[in-house]
């Protein structure tokens, strides 16, 4: 094993074509990885529980969203039990309005996963943009979008995600609510999570712009956009990735946390959060399932998720520990 | 020093500014208040009178100079869901956050503190690192699924607590109180862990890393080349530098902690503030909305001057500035 | 000839460290075959091997070496400071006759202050920045005199006029930011001096001053502690601070001791070919020579000692026996060298012409025998 660390070590010296540079660091993370039992469990559960959002429509026996495939006499039928009115099979159980509870998961985190990975691209895109342009430009733009960041982290996202949230609600009329209750919901999570992107970009932006290779390309006559987009994103990229591999696991929570509060995802499109939300109130009168299997699936997808995320900012980034 | 803490108060009043501006922004652009207020069968007369009356026809400059005048005062009208003054509202349902928030707060503070310690001075031991694992799995959940946890555990399962509210309350006339009572006193312990648990775990983790540092400096050394005990050494020495730096996050952790008690209230169906806000973000309550905006940018921004002031009070280094030679 | 402390004689090999003291007294601080290691995942380093030597009552023992050569480390050792997973493997140590290098920790801290005192590099830092001076005095005498809160006042203060601060009363209450580095320093020396350890670890002591500030310092350090009869063990890389202040001088090299003596013999009489090209390249020492001479190569790192005398691919004389047997501390003059050159019945013969008594040293040499 110490000798492997060694052979890794040794490779830069000589220097690699940029190929092989990839190469080598590929086999550093992959190296990293298989000495961590903790971060293969993490990674093999988020690969089977995205895997299972993804292929939702094949793998799950109904479609939890189509009332029509619903079977209103077979509620509440415990897990691992065959319906003795439909035949149907509840792996783990069926709901208030017949639903199965396995089906219902697996819609349920596709919904999770899709707002999770939606509201980290926007707030990614977003943050580094502003961010970008506060460090590259400089003057009244950087004043105006850092003191809006400095006013902005004075609150915890969470609330952040809420206000908005109730902001876009109260702009759209209430019929439209139900539909676009998954865009409002990328869009507020977003939105409350955009400044440590910007914060990370600018500085990275400031330092770069300093470096002699940027004031070359000026100095030549290069077009800004092409100096920013060129030059300076793909070297701001490194921080802005390693703090969105840790984000995706808090848009996850943010999101979960919203639908569980009532003012995410509505019970007709039930995402993790949601589920949980109808589960509770099933906790005291022995239907356990509703609740328990919703929330060991939320339990096993942030904290395999956050894991990850953790591990991943180790591995790219050293320092940031 | 003074230039400093002047920086700080102005930097204050600017984000009650920009807060009092979106709040404001709420009250003028989403929804109409009017239409709120009266409803669809109102005459357009008394549309316009209600309108002369809030002063919605003075313009918007002077509409926001009137607003925040009454914020200030602490008025923010009447709730278009419950049609009762907003002010109200927030006061009858304060101080059951307030305990809440205060309860978790010294639970997440003393815990986090006394674990951080532990966990730094005892780094190699099993129960450290059972401690640090666990607290990995504490910051990667959700606040609501732990509260969730704990009411099956010990309100379904075990019967030991009850599962949601507050309790018996008693009426101190300008207080409600559930301190006085066993059942309040009962009612709280699982929302004050809930609450709590994030926050200490964050805590912990800081003061573990910062006493850590601490540790390795020369000063540590040297107090130990001196002779004194590993106490001495670890807690007195050691502690008051590991703190000063701490008492940033932890002042800044206690505003969070009653933004996350939005959570927790819902969880336990507690009778506080944040589950009024929660209630009228799902309703488009935008006098309640404001109101709470304003209530909790207040408290944030009050707890970073105190925090300011605190860490000029513990650090010599800021007192006496410029008194060396 | 006294004295090496008659507990744990066994060890034969303890002649080789054998060490006359300054004035035939018992030794206060008797070191014998120290080793400390250092285990890492690849390899165990020996960080301090095979090292001994005594320090008499009152008298300064100064140790010098490049960084890296351990020369901090037996400080550390002798107090028990050091860093995990620093450790001592072997040897022992003993205070005024009583072993105390497998004392437990808890047996170890009412010693810490009370016998054994220790200043560090930089006054800067050594002192906590949250407690006045006065706090920090008084802390330390109660905590090894049974003494109340108010003679613990009446002690610092007078301690602090003792180093040299000027109205001390005024100064009790001040916090370290408000002194100057010297300032400082006068106060850790006061701390280190404050339950009269009999004797006193100096770790770099002058190193991060002011040169102007640095004399003075050390002048105050050799009188408080000559009035006390405290003994001194001097560590620093500055071989000017060792003629002006040091009875005896140990020289340090790869973790190993290589040469001891009193201080006048070592710099005008090195033994170990190391200490000559170190005395060589010194400007003030080096008599009037055109350029300062220069040690071809660079320590070995401590993962990557030779075999046999640690200094032998460096050195103009290594013979075949240098790299294979390593050797001993041999008396030769007035001092004791670990080299084969004086061997009393094999002499190694000199390869060369480098010797300070001679003139220029040869460069180009060395570099063949280091292939």
């Amino acid at each position: 094993m110490n000798q492997d660390v060694k052979t890794t070590d040794t490779v830069p010296v000589a220097p690699p074509p940029p190929s092989r540079l990839r190469t080598f660091l590929a086999s550093d993370i992959v190296y990293s990885w298989q000495r961590q039992p903790v971060v293969i469990i993490a990674t093999l559960v988020t690969l089977t529980m995205f895997a299972g959002a993804l292929f939702a429509p094949w793998i799950a026996p109904q479609n939890p969203f189509d009332p029509r495939q619903l079977e209103l006499i077979d509620a509440f039928t415990p897990p691992l039990t065959t319906s003795d009115f439909t035949g149907n099979f509840y792996l783990l159980g069926s709901d208030s309005q017949g639903r199965d509870v396995f089906s219902a998961i697996l819609y349920g985190s596709r919904i999770s996963l899709l707002v999770g990975f939606a509201a980290v691209l926007f707030a990614l895109a977003l943050g580094t943009a502003l961010g970008l342009m506060a460090g590259f430009r400089g003057g009244w733009r950087d004043a105006l979008i850092m003191r809006i960041a400095d006013v902005q982290l004075t609150f915890p996202s969470i609330l952040m995600a809420l206000l908005i949230f109730g902001v876009i609600r109260g702009f759209l009329p209430r019929s439209m609510h139900a539909e676009v209750a998954i865009i409002v919901l990328i869009v507020a999570i977003g939105l409350s999570d955009w400044v440590q992107y910007a914060r990370a970009v600018r500085g990275a932006t400031m330092v770069e712009k300093g470096k002699e290779y940027v004031q070359a390309a000026r100095v030549i006559g290069l077009p800004d956009h092409r100096i920013l987009f060129q030059h300076i994103l793909p070297n701001v990229m490194r921080p802005v990735l390693v703090i969105g591999t840790i984000g995706l696991a808090l848009a996850i929570i943010a999101e979960a946390t919203l639908s569980f509060l009532g003012v995410g995802m509505p019970a007709t499109q039930p995402s993790l959060g949601t589920l949980i939300r109808v589960g509770q109130d099933y906790m005291f009168s022995g239907e356990w399932w509703i609740l328990l299997f919703p929330g060991v699936a939320l339990l096993l997808l942030a904290l395999s998720v956050n894991l990850l995320g953790d591990w991943l900012r180790d591995v790219l980034n050293p320092k940031l520990r | 020093m003074l230039a400093f803490l002047i920086q700080r108060v102005l930097q204050a009043i600017f984000v009650m500014f920009v807060v009092a501006l979106i709040s404001f922004s709420l009250f003028h652009y989403v929804g109409d208040p009017v239409l709120n207020m009266l409803g669809q069968e109102a005459t357009e007369a008394d549309r316009a009178a209600l309108r002369a009356q809030l002063g919605l026809d003075q313009p918007v400059v002077v509409q926001f100079w009137q607003f925040v005048i009454n914020a200030a005062q602490f008025e923010f009208g009447i709730s278009y869901r419950s049609a009762r003054s907003v002010s109200d509202l927030i006061l009858e349902r304060l101080p059951a956050t307030l305990e809440l928030a205060i309860i978790s707060a010294i639970f997440a503070v003393v815990m986090g503190i006394v674990l951080g310690i532990y966990t730094a001075i005892q780094r190699g031991s099993w129960l450290s690192k059972f401690i640090m694992t666990a607290s990995l799995i504490g910051v990667s959940l959700p606040t609501f699924l732990i509260g969730i946890l704990l009411i099956y555990l010990f309100a379904v399962e075990l019967g030991w607590l009850p599962a949601f509210g507050r309790g018996q309350v008693v009426d101190l006339g300008w207080w409600n109180t559930g301190l006085l009572t066993a059942s309040g006193l009962r009612s709280l312990i699982l929302p004050a862990i809930t609450l709590g648990l994030f926050q200490l775990t964050l805590i912990m983790r800081l003061v573990r890393a910062e006493m850590l540092e601490v540790l390795r400096t020369d000063y540590i050394k040297f107090a130990r080349a001196r002779g004194l005990s590993k106490r001495v050494v670890n807690l007195r020495h050691a502690l008051k530098n590991t703190l000063i730096p701490v008492i940033t996050i932890i002042g800044l952790q206690l505003g969070t902690i009653i933004a996350f008690a939005i959570i927790t209230e819902t969880v336990f169906q507690w009778p506080g503030v944040g589950a009024l806000f929660i209630t009228a973000v799902r309703f488009v309550d935008v006098p309640v909305m404001a109101a709470y905006l304003m209530m909790i940018a207040l408290v944030f921004v009050v707890i970073n001057l105190v925090v300011d002031l605190l860490y000029y009070a513990v650090d010599p280094r800021l007192r006496v500035q410029g008194g060396g030679k | 000839m006294s004295s090496t402390p008659s507990s744990g004689e066994h060890n034969a090999a303890a002649v080789a460290g054998h060490e006359p003291g300054a004035a035939g007294q018992k030794p206060v601080l008797s070191v014998r075959q120290l080793r400390v290691e250092f285990p890492t995942r690849h390899a165990t380093l020996v960080a301090l091997d095979d090292i001994s030597f005594d320090i008499a009552p009152g008298e300064v023992l100064g140790v010098v070496g490049e960084s890296g050569a351990g020369k901090s480390m037996i400080g550390n050792a002798v107090i028990q400071l050091l860093e995990p997973p620093g450790h001592i493997a072997g040897g022992e140590v003993h205070l005024s006759g009583r072993r105390i290098d497998d004392l437990a920790e808890e047996d170890f801290v009412p010693l810490r202050g009370r016998h054994i005192g220790m200043i560090f590099q930089d006054p800067l830092t050594s002192l906590n920045p949250l407690f006045s001076i006065g706090d920090q005095l008084i802390e330390t005498l109660r905590t090894h005199l049974p003494i109340g809160e108010k003679q613990a006042r009446e002690r610092a203060l007078a301690l602090l006029t003792e180093v040299g601060i000027p109205a001390p009363e005024t100064r009790l209450d001040s916090y370290p930011h408000q002194f100057s580095g010297g300032m400082r320093q006068r106060v850790v020396i006061a701390l280190a001096l404050a339950a009269e350890p009999e004797l006193i670890i100096a770790d770099e002591p002058t190193t991060a001053l002011d040169v102007s500030v640095q004399a003075q310092i050390l002048a105050l350090l050799k009188r408080v502690c000559a009035e006390r009869g405290a003994a001194v063990m001097l560590v620093t890389h500055d071989m000017g601070v060792i003629a002006e202040t040091a009875d005896r001088v140990a020289v340090m090299y790869a973790g190993r001791l290589i040469e001891i003596g009193p201080v006048n013999e070592v710099i005008r009489h090195p033994q170990h070919p190391y200490t000559v090209g170190l005395m060589a390249s010194i400007p003030g020492l080096a008599k009037r020579r055109e350029r300062l001479y220069q040690i071809e190569g660079a320590m070995p790192r401590l993962a990557a000692i030779p075999t046999g005398c640690a200094f032998n691919p460096r050195c103009p004389h290594a013979a075949e026996r240098c790299r294979t047997e390593r050797p001993e501390l041999l008396p030769v003059g007035g001092s004791r060298a670990a080299c084969w050159l004086h061997d009393p019945e094999n002499p190694l013969p000199r390869r060369d012409t480098l010797d300070t008594r001679q003139g220029e040293p040869a460069l180009d040499s060395p570099g063949e025998t280091a292939r």
